[in-house]
């Protein structure tokens, strides 16, 4: 067994410059990340960022090129998965067909040398835990997809593991019974305090459930916070477009460090530091923070703007407006029904927006503006 | 992802590292399991094919002579004639079965017709019989003194090219019907609604849909019934007359002449063909693979023509009367006394007793041979194959020897039954080799068969497991649960159907097979698809029929067994599959 300092920081897991090849291509490049005991970290991403290939490399079911991972102190890198220390559940619950429910809970007790009375009132426990007191002696083809997905958690949690892997395990389901599973895991989580990773491409999930987010992209890490800190300081334009919508505005910065140019339009802001000026900055602001107003109150940050198109989301509008000081750019805009009635906006009224400062982000270089 | 130029370098630094998981005690329990399997795989398939190679190459005084025996073979037109007749025979046989056996199919999937049931089971009929026995058969009907004959004193000269072509359509028919079959069920029914919102005409959405869409199977088709044809003995022997094939003239230069080379430069010649066919079809059935896509919509049968209708339906009708003939012949063959001129009834052919078959207990004591051959066969067989498919699929990493016993294990279909016979003369009757005394024991009969029939076994065991979700080893893994605890506790349960299918495929070929033991037998084992043929040589062909009827009925009963145990089973496990 060998101890690193790297465990001395109080870190459970602990994975350090990860980089992973599958030929060509690179799935992970140069990766690092530390997971805090009874901690519920979310890794995000597009489908092919190298999630997933993380996941199966903290399992040990796949091998990384370079790299190190330690697990409660020790170097795990080169241990196969039967040496290491975790529970997982797959999207396809991978549940065993010809096994009961209860059976399936038993699976990992069985060869562990423990009782069979021992493993019975086991596996009992995890089936109140789970919410599911009643179905241990059904097959899983008689169980619908989230009490599937639920006893395969209780399966994963039977050997009580140190470590909890969940890969996409809502992403099959429909979307009410992931929207009432996905609180319900995280409850279990909290209660039994195990330290779990969670892979997942959709975002409401992880700002849900996560403690800290890890967001992914093209086989590096590109943000690691909370689900506030994701999404109000998003460190890059893809973090900030992949969680929640965003405007990006490509922009210049000038001669004074708190004021950005857009064509001939002037924005007050707060850029950078180490942003020259004269350089292409992308500026974004996310829907909701666009204040949209029917004069030019204040002079500081407001721009005139014409309503292209509306869309009725239900408890909110969403606009795209034109801007009129410069060529091409557009702008979405979210507002509330009650402001839009109080407003009567149609397409093609011309109307101002304000955008406050503190909403503000800019981004050096320029970033595509697809939205 | 995106590297810059000046770290291409780094990149390819990386990609050569990696970082090696310890191996555990399971990891080494399976690489020697690899081991073992490569190593079977090569003593009793590459290995014996290479020392047949090699004598091809030799006199009989064991001298390199290079290519002399070949040349010997092509000199005169008498020698080399076994070739041209094989392939000639071979691509007739081919043709006719594929288009016979794609209208058939064709009925039967596509066209409203009454008793499909029935119609389906007889397509499958001669799968039942060693080749040779509707060879036998076919003389009976057609020969000299046939009652067709007989009867319409029309002389069809069945013994030669006819003949032969006659019994391989008869024999290679289910085998190209299955594939057919297959082929017609992967069309979407949603091409066909879309053509006709276009409004095609019909015949143009038969050949721009159904038969391109079916070509990859239409092709596979063509190229088993080509093997079939090119590599059987049995038919040829039987009703070939002085029409030398290649697996006719193997048997005559190593049992007759006593020629062992000149069998073995024969064989390689019957080793070609077989192995072009078979890396053909591979090549075609990966396409084939490639044009499924999940989600069809099953194409249901309907309506054609009338003309279309009628016309397929009593070519249908047609070909089961002319299967369900050859079944009637063989059984009133075997209880009559001398057909066609005393046809009363009688049970004496069962008793036989003639040169050839030393055993007083006639028929029963070979058939008995048989049965045991056939159930060692399905037993040992089924086991060691759908564990290796499991190891060969199921194990993470080792990628190169996964591939490499993958290969080993399909390349079994290339190799035509004499050809492996032959070789295992050459290999195990060699007192130097020190499995020498696996030759003349029902042991090298059973191994040989397996080996023969490897292939489609494994891939059915193959493509069963690639069915299971593949995160069973991973769950496994993380609970530190033995691989072999999970595949007898998971994998075998789930996978019953299959392997029983596997076990009758393999007992059914044990009970007919001809050309892989006709050269492995001693007297004292002969099995019972081998006395057909010693008992025809003797111009005992009631007696041939005799037997060749119990053997049907074995077949037919362990089919039936078979398929109660599926039933039985699938009722069982109906809780796990239904909700």
């Amino acid at each position: 067994m060998q101890h690193s300092n790297a465990s001395n920081n109080g870190s459970f897991l602990i994975v350090k410059q990860i980089t992973k090849t599958f030929g060509d291509l690179v799935a992970l490049n140069d990766v690092s990340l530390s997971v805090n005991e009874g901690e519920f970290v979310c890794l995000l991403g597009p489908s092919g960022c190298g999630k997933t290939t993380l996941l199966r490399i903290i399992a040990g079911l796949e091998q990384q090129n370079v790299g190190q991972i330690f697990q409660a102190g020790q170097d795990i890198s080169r241990l196969p998965p039967r040496q290491r220390d975790f529970g997982i559940v797959f999207q396809s619950y991978a549940l065993f067909p010809n096994l009961t429910a209860a059976e399936n809970i038993a699976y990992g007790l069985e060869n562990r040398k423990v009782s069979k009375d021992q493993i019975k009132s086991r596996v009992k426990e995890l089936l109140e835990l789970i919410g599911l007191p009643e179905v241990g002696e059904k097959y899983p083809a008689q169980l619908s997809g989230g009490q599937q997905q639920r006893i395969a958690l209780a399966r994963a949690l039977a050997p009580s593991p140190g470590l909890l892997l969940l890969d996409e395990p809502l992403s099959a389901l429909d979307a009410r019974v992931r929207i009432s599973l996905r609180i319900e895991i995280k409850h279990l989580q909290h209660r039994l305090g195990v330290t779990t990773v969670f892979v997942t491409h959709d975002q409401e999930e992880a700002l849900v459930m996560a403690d800290r987010i890890v967001v992914m992209d093209q086989g590096t890490i590109e943000q690691v916070g909370t689900a506030e800190q994701i999404y109000s300081t998003p460190a890059s334009p893809f973090v900030a477009n992949f969680v929640g919508m965003m405007n990006f505005i490509p922009a210049k910065t000038t001669d004074k460090p708190e004021t950005v140019q857009i064509d001939s339009l002037k924005l007050l802001c707060d850029p950078p530091e180490d942003i020259g000026p004269n350089q292409p900055v992308t500026v974004a602001i996310r829907p909701e923070d666009v204040h949209i107003t029917p004069d030019a109150g204040q002079t500081q940050n407001t721009l005139g703007v014409t309503v292209l198109e509306i869309e009725f989301l239900g408890s909110f509008y969403r606009l795209t407006c034109g801007l009129e000081d410069t060529r091409q750019d557009q702008l979405l805009i979210e507002v509330s029904s009650h402001l839009m009635e109080q407003l009567s906006i149609e397409v093609g009224n011309k109307m101002f927006v304000n955008l406050s400062p503190d909403n503000i982000r800019v981004y050096p270089g320029l970033s595509a503006t697809n939205l | 992802m995106e590297y810059s130029p000046d770290s291409t370098l780094e990149l390819q630094n990386i990609k050569k590292k990696r970082v090696r998981q310890k191996l555990g005690l399971e990891d080494y329990l399976r690489r020697f399991l690899f081991v073992l399997i490569g190593i079977s795989l090569f003593i009793f398939l590459i290995y014996p094919i290479y020392v047949s190679l090699v004598r091809s190459f030799e006199n009989e005084m064991g001298e390199f002579v290079g290519l002399a025996n070949y040349v010997n073979y092509f000199s005169s037109s008498t020698t080399s004639a076994s070739l041209s007749h094989s392939m000639y025979i071979s691509a007739m046989s081919m043709v006719i079965t594929v288009v016979l056996a794609f209208i058939y199919a064709y009925g039967l999937s596509r066209i409203t017709i009454p008793g499909k049931n029935i119609l389906r089971g007889i397509a499958f009929l001669p799968i039942f019989m060693p080749s040779l026995v509707q060879a036998l058969a076919l003389i009976y009907i057609f020969g000299n003194n046939g009652i067709f004959t007989r009867l319409t004193g029309i002389n069809i000269h069945i013994y030669g090219p006819t003949g032969i072509i006659l019994s391989e359509v008869y024999y290679a028919f289910p085998h190209a019907f299955i594939i057919i079959v297959a082929a017609l069920a992967l069309a979407d029914a949603r091409l066909y609604e879309a053509a006709e919102s276009l409004r095609t005409k019909g015949s143009r959405m038969f050949t721009t849909i159904t038969l391109a869409g079916a070509r990859y199977g239409l092709l596979s088709a063509c190229f088993v019934v080509f093997t079939l044809a090119i590599t059987d003995f049995g038919a040829p022997k039987v009703i070939g007359g002085n029409y030398d094939v290649l697996a006719t003239d193997i048997y005559n230069q190593v049992i007759g002449q006593q020629n062992f080379e000149m069998g073995a430069t024969i064989s390689t010649l019957l080793l070609l063909p077989a192995l072009i066919a078979f890396v053909l079809d591979r090549l075609v059935q990966r396409r084939q693979v490639a044009m499924i896509s999940t989600g069809i919509n099953p194409m249901e049968p309907k309506p054609h023509q009338p003309i279309v209708q009628w016309g397929v339906f009593s070519f249908m009708i047609l070909m089961a009367i002319f299967i369900i003939s050859i079944y009637v012949v063989v059984v009133i063959g075997a209880f009559t006394q001398y057909w066609p001129y005393d046809l009363s009834f009688t049970l004496r052919n069962f008793t036989f007793y003639v040169a050839g078959t030393q055993h007083r207990g006639g028929a029963f004591v070979v058939l008995w041979n048989s049965i045991q051959m056939a159930f060692w066969t399905a037993l040992i067989g089924t086991s060691l194959i759908f564990f290796s498919a499991y190891l060969i699929d199921k194990t993470r990493r080792l990628n190169t020897t996964r591939s490499i016993l993958y290969l080993l294990s399909i390349t079994s279909l290339a190799i035509p039954g004499m050809v492996l016979g032959l070789a295992y003369i050459f290999t195990f009757n060699n007192p130097a080799n020190p499995l020498n005394f696996l030759y003349g024991t029902m042991a090298i009969l059973v191994i040989s068969t397996i080996v023969h029939y490897y292939t489609v076994p494994f891939l059915t065991a193959t493509t069963s497991i690639k069915q299971i979700d593949p995160e069973f080893e991973a769950i496994s893994e993380s609970m530190n649960t033995p691989f072999y605890r999970t595949f007898m506790r998971v994998i075998v349960p789930v996978s019953l159907p299959a392997i029983i299918s596997v076990a009758s495929y393999l007992f059914l070929n044990a009970m007919v097979t001809l050309s892989v033991v006709v050269f492995l037998f001693v007297p004292g084992n002969e099995l019972a698809s081998l006395s057909v043929m010693l008992l025809d040589d003797a111009g005992e062909t009631a007696q041939a029929m005799a037997m060749s009827l119990l053997i049907i009925v074995v077949g037919l009963l362990s089919r039936g067994l078979f398929s109660l145990l599926t039933r039985g089973i699938e009722r069982r496990s109906q809780a796990w599959t239904q909700r």
